[in-house]
């Protein structure tokens, strides 16, 4: 493959279709475009989440006041896990169908490819999951002040989980199972998201400022905004050259 | 020295169980430690050794 | 090699696996000599010769055992990380050898941090496992290892190993203060005004000068058991060359 030219991009081609400009926009659309025409791995991560906020009720107790406790900390659980589940798929068809590969090559930046992809995939499972995460709240009897402080952290912190996630899977891409070594890769790095984005639904409920923790949430998105492509992109071209 | 009699150096005042189980459990790591890449050296001499005569043999 | 201006000669030649392997047979024994003294003068002046604490007695002494491990498995990770990226960027072999020998010793010393930990938190907060921030951070730092052990393990490709394994490690240097900062300030948020580990008032010199002898004994350790491994490392991957074979056979 190397040997030949410089195929055209899969998103230069997309660039003309839609006549939108850039490899960022052209990358964002077609994978927009794929994961709407494949409808069930859309849904599949929602489902997960509703799933597991509905193991807690089952598993531990149902007692309201139990459940309003631990609520923050479950729905992020959840949200983390599903945003996990859906990651192994980022790069896997891609680099399957040999379309990473061709990415790579491509003289577009690989930066704005790979933010493309995230932002497409956070677009697909994080903002979904904000929206139904006041469902999981109600569900999990979490007082209504606590809403507003729920959404705002998952759409602050999901973006962040999807950026490191791809970290991974960029990392495993290359590999048969990588699955379940996505998630002993990533869920470590996952912490300080998860404490900072439950902290917030904490306070949100008990009525403190939350400007603090919305600030350290959108800190480490910047900086992951900045940097997680930069992995991404070498992981990238590691996993396929190997 | 800090110990009046050898008894009184193995209680260590009552804590003797965590103080020694800590030292034992240390000792241990340490010993797996430099054991498994001795081990693993010569594992890896007889491997080599073994193929470098295969291949004698063979020419 | 072009001579480079920035860096000295012994750079380039530590790429060179068998002017390494040569070296780390010349300084193992000074190493382990090294490592014997201070660690057996160490232990001998923890146990019997550093006076007891007045707070906590004689379970105190799991601090010559626990602060060096933990220093060490945070030393360690930092030396995979800066191998790795040292093999990403010069594409040195012999750097990648040695992220991959740090990986299983600084796992070991994390879960010797981790034990010691908890069993001496038994007989000081009553019970062998307290959230408290260093042993949560430090349980962190272990599935940090974890994890990069299990990806170096799953890639097959020796070279492709190298590369993922120091990307992940240099992702986790970069997280290792954003977690650390986060699970401190999570503690204090949890459980205000317990009892730490180690901050404590200054401690009496009898009482620092074993814990700095151990903490360097610990590191002499580490240091033998890295060479051994590195050392191991380097024939495997250079069991074709002609210098390995000879040293096999004669």
């Amino acid at each position: 493959m190397s040997d030949s030219m410089p195929n055209r991009p899969a998103g230069d081609v997309m660039n003309t279709e839609c006549r939108v400009d850039g490899p960022f926009w052209g990358a964002l659309k077609r994978e927009l475009l794929l994961s709407y025409r494949r409808k069930s791995d859309l849904v599949n991560p929602l489902i997960f989440f509703l799933m597991v906020a509905t193991l807690f009720p089952l598993g531990v107790s149902p007692d309201p006041a139990f459940l309003a406790d631990v609520a923050p900390g479950v729905v992020w659980v959840a949200a983390l896990l599903a945003t996990l589940l859906s990651m192994d798929s980022l790069f896997r068809s891609d680099f399957e169908d040999g379309t990473l590969e061709q990415i790579l090559l491509s003289p577009q930046p690989l930066y704005l490819v790979v933010l493309a992809k995230v932002l497409a995939h956070w677009m697909l499972t994080g903002l979904p999951l904000t929206l139904l995460a006041p469902l999981l709240g109600v569900m999990l009897f979490l007082p209504s002040d606590g809403m507003w402080g729920l959404m705002l952290s998952l759409l602050l912190g999901t973006p962040t989980l999807s950026l490191v996630g791809a970290i991974g899977a960029a990392l495993t891409v290359g590999l048969r199972k990588g699955g379940v070594l996505i998630s002993l890769l990533v869920l470590p790095l996952y912490i300080p998201v998860l404490i900072f984005g439950s902290a917030a639904v904490q306070g949100a409920v008990t009525g403190l400022p939350l400007g603090g923790y919305l600030a350290l949430l959108g800190a480490m998105l910047s900086f992951g905004l900045v940097m997680a492509p930069l992995a991404i992109g070498a992981a990238l071209r590691i996993s396929v050259s190997g | 020295m800090n110990f009046e009699s050898f008894a009184e150096f193995i209680d260590m005042g009552g804590h003797g169980l965590y103080v020694w189980l800590s030292y034992g459990i240390a000792l241990a790591v340490m010993v797996i430690n430099v054991v498994n890449p001795l081990m693993h050296k010569r594992q890896i001499f007889s491997e080599q050794a073994r193929r470098l005569r295969r291949e004698k043999q063979k020419s | 090699m072009a001579e480079n201006k920035w860096l000295p000669r012994w750079f380039y030649q530590l790429a060179s696996p068998r002017w390494c392997y040569d070296i780390t047979g010349k300084l193992l024994p000074i190493f382990v000599i090294l490592t014997l003294l201070t660690l057996v003068t160490g232990t001998v002046w923890a146990l019997a010769f550093a006076p007891a604490d007045y707070q906590q007695g004689n379970s105190f002494r799991i601090i010559y055992i626990h602060v060096p491990a933990s220093i060490l498995a945070q030393s360690c990770y930092m030396l995979m990380a800066l191998a790795g990226a040292i093999g990403l960027i010069w594409k040195m072999k012999v750097a990648d050898m040695v992220a991959k020998s740090c990986a299983p010793i600084g796992a070991s010393l994390a879960i010797l941090s981790l034990v010691t930990g908890a069993i001496w938190g038994k007989p000081t907060w009553g019970s062998w496992w307290v959230w408290d921030a260093r042993l949560t951070s430090m349980l962190i730092l272990l599935f940090l290892y974890l994890g990069v052990i299990a990806l170096n393990s799953a890639i097959e490709s020796e070279r492709t190993a190298a590369q993922s394994t120091a990307v992940l490690a240099l992702v986790g240097l970069v997280n290792i203060p954003i977690i650390k900062y986060s699970v401190d300030w999570w503690n204090t948020l949890h459980q205000p005004a317990t009892f730490t580990l180690t901050e404590r008032p200054a401690m009496p010199a009898e009482m620092w000068v074993p814990l700095l002898v151990m903490v360097i004994g610990f590191y002499c350790f580490f240091a033998v058991v890295m060479m051994l491994r590195l050392r191991n490392e380097i024939i495997q991957r250079e069991r074709r060359s002609r210098w390995v074979r000879t040293l096999i056979t004669g």
